[in-house]
């Protein structure tokens, strides 16, 4: 094969890949400006040494509006306080999450929620259940031995 | 009259020994670290093996335990040494120079004493705070000064590589850097950039911390430090093995690369691109501005861009080669590839490995996708395939000639070295798809799933099929393992050596298009200039955050919760 051949096929292929790349972006940015909802954001930084003494309300699920909650969420080596929340289906909920001790992380399983829980962080990120069912939520950053046990319950009912 | 024997096989240029040192401790480190992986992968299987693997190895107290050595020697300590090794080595032939030597010895001597701290509390289960030692975990003080030690052996290769490309350009003024060297260097001075996150982390944070000195950690603080060099690192072991497809494979298969300004345009490109990206492992993190994040977004897409070139360039190269051997048809060129050489089986099933590892690293760095894949099982079913396919096999194939070439000594076992590397490129494989579509099904990753307490058993049933696959894949990976390490293991320790005319060459690649007289190779030959500017680039995505958090300090206290 010609010389000059190749490397036009070399640019050709360089010029797709940009572009390509560029279609991608297009995708993220979209999708950021109408669903993204679901990124957590920082509530507020916090003394981990107080999460238990005051320093973070107490954790459980709070009625702000009708359909609309609150929710307190502590992760700790190794269980979710609360370890079990009750929701309906369309409520819209604000989870705020932190830890007392190391990293962990919640993850609502089936769902985009994906929060990494830093202590010092309070994570704050929101969704609405559409779907009814059983949920669990499961710790998914290493947070010492018994990590692979460190599961909550989300019900959503009809 | 051993000794003299010894000597006498490096004198011609002393640089093979030092050499051969790193690669050797490599994959001494490679050898353990591999060890515990088929019991990861069994895990994932719903096997638990550690009670019984506790009787043999009584010092194994956990999956945890297991995980942070496989993930610290596999993925830190040999990647890292290989390259300290291989790209000196390389560049000297190719300069036709030595690096200060002993200089040279003073990095592996630090390697090899921070490797040693760090396996104390790490095979004593004081420091099971896993390969990304998040505070606040906290490890032994000696983990954490031995990881030190061994970063502060890769700067060292940073200074032997940039000093000795330095002395080359003032003998040869005018002429532009030869391929290989121009890539390692560039390796090493990106690696300089990326370097600085991990050593601000440990010399300002965890090192006082873990000695008492400092009360607590800021962990989001330590985490972005820790990402900065996290994802670039990625590209640090991968360049090691963009080196040998460029500079090597395809002369071994009697090919040549299209354009050897675009190849230095590669590598310019992971110079300045590689580390301001860090924050796409931290899409998950409260307290990064979203703005911040779609930066890093942004510039981690631009990354992708030198690799997607490469894939283009160095199968074109493969391509042309086998088309000269008598290769004919679209895909029928394919047969005519030297499969028997290991460089060239080994390097080609690690960059297949790669496509599909890019193609997946697109997704990781897709800020909004991310969310469904992160800490899930996807993202070590992910980086097993550019990591420990796509690098480890090409450094196994690359270790095959470099071995007896640097030594003298001639390969044993040379059919069941491409046995075990067919096995690795399958097992791995297997496992990716095993473990990326358990991942979409939300496995979470780095748990001991097969210990699960009585009333969670069965949460985890709907992946049921895909566990299966990583138990194969597991089996397959650890004959796999043997197959490939008895043979370096071996050639390594037999006393025949073959005289020097017999010994293999090691010979560099050229290009259809060199790099002779082109302004654009003398613009990106001031390297001092590009260095330069990757470190602003750097400080500038991430000062602001840094500062912000910084200001607000928050002391965690340590915690050992394992």
């Amino acid at each position: 094969m010609n010389k000059h051949v190749i490397e036009a096929y070399e640019r050709g292929w360089t010029y797709f890949s940009l572009l390509m790349i560029l279609v991608f972006l297009v995708f993220i940015g979209y999708t950021l400006s109408g669903y993204a909802f679901y990124v957590p954001d920082a509530a507020r930084r916090i003394d981990p040494t107080t999460v238990r003494t005051g320093g973070f309300p107490e954790p459980g699920v709070e009625e702000v509006a009708p359909g609309k909650y609150q929710v307190y969420v502590i992760g700790q080596a190794f269980t979710w306080l609360p370890s079990e929340m009750r929701f309906k289906v369309g409520d819209e909920v604000t989870f705020f999450v932190t830890s007392p001790d190391v990293q962990h992380g919640f993850y609502i399983h089936g769902t985009n929620i994906n929060v990494q829980v830093i202590p010092g962080e309070v994570a704050k990120v929101k969704t609405i259940f559409k779907r009814p069912g059983e949920y669990l939520v499961i710790c998914n950053e290493y947070c010492g031995i018994g990590h692979q046990n460190m599961i909550g319950r989300i019900v959503v009912e009809e | 009259m051993a000794t003299l024997a010894r000597k006498d096989a490096y004198a011609d240029f002393p640089v093979k020994k030092v050499s051969l040192y790193f690669i050797t401790l490599g994959f001494l480190a490679l050898s353990i670290g591999t060890l515990f992986g088929p019991f990861q992968a069994l895990n994932y299987a719903n096997i638990n093996l550690y009670p019984w693997l506790q009787k043999i190895l009584p010092f194994v107290k956990s999956y945890y335990q297991g995980l942070t050595l496989h993930g610290v020697l596999n993925a830190i300590v040999f990647t890292q040494l290989f390259a300290q090794g291989a790209l000196l080595y390389l560049q000297s032939k190719e300069m036709k120079l030595l690096p200060q030597m002993g200089m040279a010895w003073v990095a592996w001597w630090l390697a090899f004493v921070g490797l040693v701290l760090a396996a104390i509390p790490l095979l004593m289960d004081d420091a099971t705070v896993l390969y990304t030692f998040y505070p606040p975990l906290k490890g032994h003080p000696l983990f954490y000064i031995g990881a030190a030690l061994i970063i502060v052996s890769s700067l060292l290769s940073v200074y032997l590589s940039a000093e000795l490309w330095y002395r080359w350009k003032k003998q040869n003024p005018g002429k532009p850097t030869p391929l290989v060297s121009y890539m390692s260097v560039v390796t090493w001075m990106m690696w300089g950039v990326a370097a600085i996150g991990l050593v601000v982390e440990a010399v300002v944070l965890l090192i006082p911390w873990s000695l008492g000195l400092l009360k607590g950690v800021d962990p989001l603080l330590a985490r972005t430090l820790f990402w900065w060099t996290g994802h670039p690192i990625v590209y640090f072991w991968l360049l090691p093995a963009y080196v040998v497809w460029y500079g090597i494979l395809p002369k071994r298969t009697g090919g040549k690369l299209i354009s050897d300004p675009l190849a230095r345009l590669v590598f310019l490109a992971f110079l300045i691109f590689s580390s301001p990206v860090g924050f796409h492992h931290q899409f998950a993190d409260p307290g990064i501005d979203p703005f911040w994040k779609l930066v890093h977004t942004v510039l981690t897409m631009m990354v992708a861009v030198p690799s997607l070139i490469t894939a283009f360039t160095v199968a074109a190269s493969l391509e042309l080669g086998a088309r000269e051997a008598g290769g004919r048809g679209v895909l029928g060129w394919i047969k005519k590839l030297n499969w028997r050489d290991p460089v060239v089986l080994a390097s080609t099933l690690g960059a297949i490995s790669f496509i599909v590892g890019g193609a997946g690293g697109i997704v990781n760095a897709s800020f909004t996708l991310d969310y469904v894949v992160h800490n899930t099982t996807w993202i070590p079913g992910h980086f097993h395939l550019p990591v420990a396919t796509a690098v480890t096999l090409t450094h196994i194939g690359l270790a095959a000639v470099l071995i007896p070439h640097l030594t003298g000594k001639p390969l044993v076992g040379l059919k069941y070295l491409r046995a075990g590397i067919v096995l690795w490129f399958a097992g791995m494989m297997i496992m990716a798809v095993g473990m990326h579509t358990m991942g979409l099904l939300g496995v979470p990753r780095r748990a001991w799933i097969s210990n699960l307490a009585p009333n969670l058993e069965g949460i985890y049933a709907s992946s049921a099929i895909w566990m299966v696959l990583n138990g194969i894949a597991g089996v397959i990976l650890f004959v796999a393992a043997i197959l490939i390490f008895y043979p370096l293991f071996a050639t390594l320790l037999q006393g025949k050596r073959l005289p020097p005319e017999e010994r293999p060459e090691i010979e560099f690649t050229e290009a259809i298009s060199g790099p002779e007289g082109r302004r654009s190779v003398m613009v990106m030959d001031r390297l001092f200039f590009w260095w330069a500017t990757a470190l602003v680039i750097v400080l500038v995505v991430y000062m602001p955050t840094l500062i912000r958090i910084w200001s607000t300090f928050v002391s965690a206290p340590g915690f050992r919760l394992w």
